[in-house]
C-alpha cells in the first residue's frame, strides 16, 4: 500500500482488543498465532522469512560481490555463473539483488521506528493537553497535505543522498497518520472509567500513558506500522529510481533499477529482476498487514 | 448552506497559510547549505558567502519566512537560480502535460473502480469478489514505474499500438495527443483503481444492511436498481473521500509517470530542479501541489453537503 493510505479517521477508537487490557501480552500472543491460520498470511509469512533469511546470510547464499564492476562481463543473460545476468557495470544482479533486500528491510524497519515513535510522542501529547493539540494538530494537518514523495525528493536534494536522510525523509510523511491515530486512542479513553479511577487514585501523567492509555494503542500501531513498512520500501524504490535517493554505489533494488533504465528496451529484465523483488515484499507486507488488521482492529477492518 | 460554504473556504486558508510556513521551515531547516549545493564543492568561501547574501540566507529566519510569505500572497514564487525565470513562468509552461495526465487518470480510475468495487460488493466471498480484492492488493503494490515499463513492453514495444514515450499538447490534435496519455494514464491509475475499489467495496456492503435497501427489496426493485441506486448513492460520502484524500498519492505517483514516459509536465519540472539544485523552484512546485490537494480536499467537503445534506457544520 503506498504511503498515502489514507488511515480511517480514528474517531473515538476505543479498545480493539479487550483482553490487552490486563496482562496483554498473552492475549496479544494469542492473536499473533491466530493470523497463520489464513492461507495467504502463511504464503506472506513464508515470503517474508525468505527475504529476511536471505538478506542476513547474504554472504552465504551468494559468492559474488554485489559492488565490484567487471566491464568485460556487461549486460550478461543468466548463466550457471551468473544466476540472473549482469548488470551494465558488469556485477552479479542476483547478489545485488540479495545485498539489495538488506537496504530495503533497514529501510523498512528504520522507517517504521522513527514514524512510531515521533507520531507517538505527538500522539499522546495532542490527546492528553488540549492547548498543545490546537497548536500541533495543525501542523499536522499542513504537513499531510504536503505530497509525501515530493517533500521527501527534496529533503534528499537539500540534506544530501545518504541512507539516514533518505530514512528521515520517508518516516517525515508517515508521522501526522500515526499522531491522529495514536491522539484518538487517547482522547477516546480519557472518559473510559478505569482511567478515571486510575485518575482519582492519584496516578501521575507518565504512568497514566503509559500503563493505561498506551497498551490501548499497540494493536492499531501494529497494523499501520506493517503498513508503514510496505509504503517505505515502495517509497524508497521509488526515490532511487528518481536519482534522489540513498547514494548509487549502494546496491539498492531502487538503484538497480535507476541503473537499469538506459537499458530497458534492450534488456528490461535489469528492471523486472529488482521490481519483482520489491513488488513481492510490499505484496506480503500488505497482505500480512490486511490479516493483521482483521484480526487486531476490526473497527479499521469494517471501514476498509 | 451559503454559510457552510463559506466557513469551509475560510477555513481552508489557515491550512494554506500552516503549509506554505512548514514547506519553508522544513526545507530551510534541513541540514545542508543550499548554497554549497548550487555552487558546488569547489566555490570559495566568499563565493558561498556572496551567493548566501544574493539569495537572502544570511537574514534572521523570521524575517527570510516573512518576504517568502509577502512574495507569495502578491503570486511571486521566486525566480529560478538556474535560468532565472520566475517560479510561476516556468509552472505555467510545465502545468499543461501534469494536467491532461492527471485528469484523464482520475477520470479513468472513477470509471473503472466504481463498478469492479459494486460487482466485488455484490459477489461478496465469492470467486469475483477475491479476484478483484486480489489484483488491489496487487495495485498498490506494483511500483508505479514497474507498471509503465511493462505496459510500455507490451503495447508500444511488442504490439506497436502506442508510441513508446513522449507528449503532445491538445493544439497538435486529438489523437496523437490522446495516444500519448493512453498508457501513462492506465499504469498511473493502477494502485488508485485499487483503492478506490477496495473503498466502494466495504461502504456498499455496508449500506446494503441498511434498512431502506430491504425496503427498495420489497419495493420489487431489481438488483441492480438497488445497487447502483440506493446503495452506491448512500456509500458516495466515503467514497468521495477517498478520491480526495489519495490525490496526493496520485501526486507522487505523477511524478514517476512522467519521468517513465517522459513527459514535460511538473512531475519532471520538481526532478529537473531537484538535479540542478534549483531551490526556489522545488519549494514553488511542492507549495503548488500542497495547495492543489488542499483546494482539493475543500471540495471534497463541499461535496458532502451535496450528497449529505445530513453533514452542513
Amino acid at each position: 500500500m503506498s504511503s498515502d493510505t489514507p488511515a480511517p479517521e480514528p474517531q473515538s477508537q476505543t479498545l480493539s482488543l479487550p483482553e490487552m487490557e490486563g496482562g496483554g501480552a498473552s492475549g496479544l500472543r494469542a492473536v499473533l498465532g491466530g493470523i497463520l491460520s489464513s492461507w495467504s498470511a502463511r504464503i506472506s509469512a513464508a515470503v517474508l522469512l525468505i527475504i529476511v533469511l536471505m538478506s542476513v546470510f547474504a554472504p552465504l547464499v551468494t559468492s559474488h560481490d554485489p559492488i565490484q564492476l567487471d566491464p568485460a562481463i556487461r549486460l550478461q543473460p543468466p548463466s550457471a555463473a551468473h544466476l540472473l545476468g549482469t548488470d551494465s557495470y558488469g556485477r552479479d544482479m542476483f547478489a545485488r539483488i540479495v545485498y539489495g533486500s538488506r537496504i530495503s528491510l533497514l529501510v523498512g524497519a528504520g522507517t517504521v521506528i522513527v514514524a512510531l515513535l515521533f507520531g507517538m510522542i505527538i500522539g499522546v501529547l495532542t490527546g492528553y493537553f488540549r492547548w498543545v493539540d490546537a497548536v500541533l494538530m495543525r501542523v499536522m494537518d499542513g504537513l499531510m497535505a504536503i505530497p509525501g514523495v515530493l517533500l521527501a525528493i527534496a529533503l534528499v536534494a537539500i540534506s544530501g543522498g545518504t541512507l539516514v536522510t533518505v530514512l528521515v525523509a520517508i518516516a517525515v510523511p508517515e508521522i501526522p497518520r500515526v499522531a491522529r491515530m495514536v491522539r484518538g486512542v487517547i482522547m477516546g479513553v480519557r472518559n473510559e472509567p478505569y482511567v478515571e479511577a486510575a485518575s482519582v487514585l492519584g496516578t501521575g501523567m507518565w504512568p497514566m500513558v503509559w500503563r493505561h492509555m498506551l497498551p490501548n494503542t499497540v494493536a492499531p500501531l501494529i497494523v499501520q506500522g506493517t503498513y508503514i513498512f510496505a509504503a517505505a520500501i515502495m517509497t524508497e524504490s521509488i526515490l532511487s529510481f528518481l536519482g534522489a535517493g540513498i547514494p548509487p554505489e549502494i546496491p539498492s533494488w531502487g538503484n538497480m533499477m535507476a541503473d537499469g533504465r538506459l537499458y530497458f528496451l534492450l534488456k528490461p529484465e535489469l528492471i523486472f529482476f529488482p521490481g519483482v523483488m520489491v513488488s513481492l515484499t510490499v505484496l506480503s507486507v500488505n497482505m500480512l498487514g490486511d490479516v493483521l488488521r482483521d484480526r487486531l482492529d476490526p473497527r479499521m477492518a469494517k471501514r476498509l | 448552506m451559503l454559510s457552510f460554504i463559506i466557513k469551509r473556504i475560510l477555513s481552508a486558508i489557515p491550512v494554506l497559510f500552516m503549509v506554505a510556513i512548514l514547506v519553508f521551515l522544513v526545507l530551510r531547516l534541513a541540514p545542508g547549505d543550499p548554497a554549497v549545493m548550487i555552487a558546488g564543492p569547489n566555490a570559495t568561501p566568499d563565493q558561498l558567502q556572496q551567493l548566501r547574501e544574493s539569495m537572502g540566507l544570511t537574514r534572521p529566519l523570521l524575517e527570510q519566512l516573512i518576504i517568502w510569505l509577502t512574495n507569495m500572497a502578491h503570486g511571486d514564487m521566486g525566480t529560478s537560480l538556474i535560468s532565472g525565470k520566475p517560479a510561476t513562468e516556468l509552472i505555467m509552461d510545465r502545468f499543461g502535460p501534469t494536467l491532461a495526465l492527471s485528469l484523464s487518470t482520475v477520470v479513468l480510475a472513477i470509471v473503472v473502480a466504481i463498478p469492479l468495487g459494486v460487482v466485488a460488493a455484490w459477489q461478496r466471498g465469492k470467486v469475483l469478489d477475491r479476484l478483484v480484492m486480489g489484483l488491489s492488493v496487487l495495485g498498490f503494490s506494483v511500483p508505479v514505474f514497474i507498471i509503465g515499463y511493462v505496459l510500455i513492453l507490451v503495447f508500444a514495444r511488442i504490439l506497436g499500438w502506442f508510441p513508446v514515450q513522449g507528449y503532445q499538447p491538445l493544439s497538435n490534435g486529438f489523437v496523437p495527443f490522446a495516444q500519448r496519455l493512453v498508457l501513462p494514464s492506465v499504469a498511473l491509475s493502477f494502485p488508485y483503481i485499487a483503492l478506490i475499489a477496495r473503498i466502494v467495496r466495504t461502504n456498499v456492503i455496508e449500506v446494503m444492511n441498511e434498512d431502506y435497501i430491504r425496503t427498495a427489496r420489497a419495493k420489487g426493485l431489481k438488483e441492480s436498481a438497488v445497487l447502483m441506486g440506493h446503495a452506491l448513492g448512500n456509500a458516495a460520502v466515503p467514497i468521495i473521500t477517498i478520491i480526495g484524500v489519495s490525490i496526493a498519492m496520485l501526486i507522487g505517483g505523477v511524478v514517476v509517470t512522467e519521468s517513465v514516459f517522459n513527459i514535460p509536465g511538473l512531475g519532471r519540472l520538481v526532478l529537473e530542479s531537484v538535479l540542478a539544485r534549483d531551490y526556489t523552484v522545488i519549494q514553488a512546485v511542492i507549495l503548488l501541489f500542497s495547495a492543489i490537494y488542499v483546494v482539493i480536499n475543500l471540495v471534497v467537503d463541499l461535496l458532502y453537503g451535496v450528497f449529505d445534506p445530513r453533514i452542513r457544520y
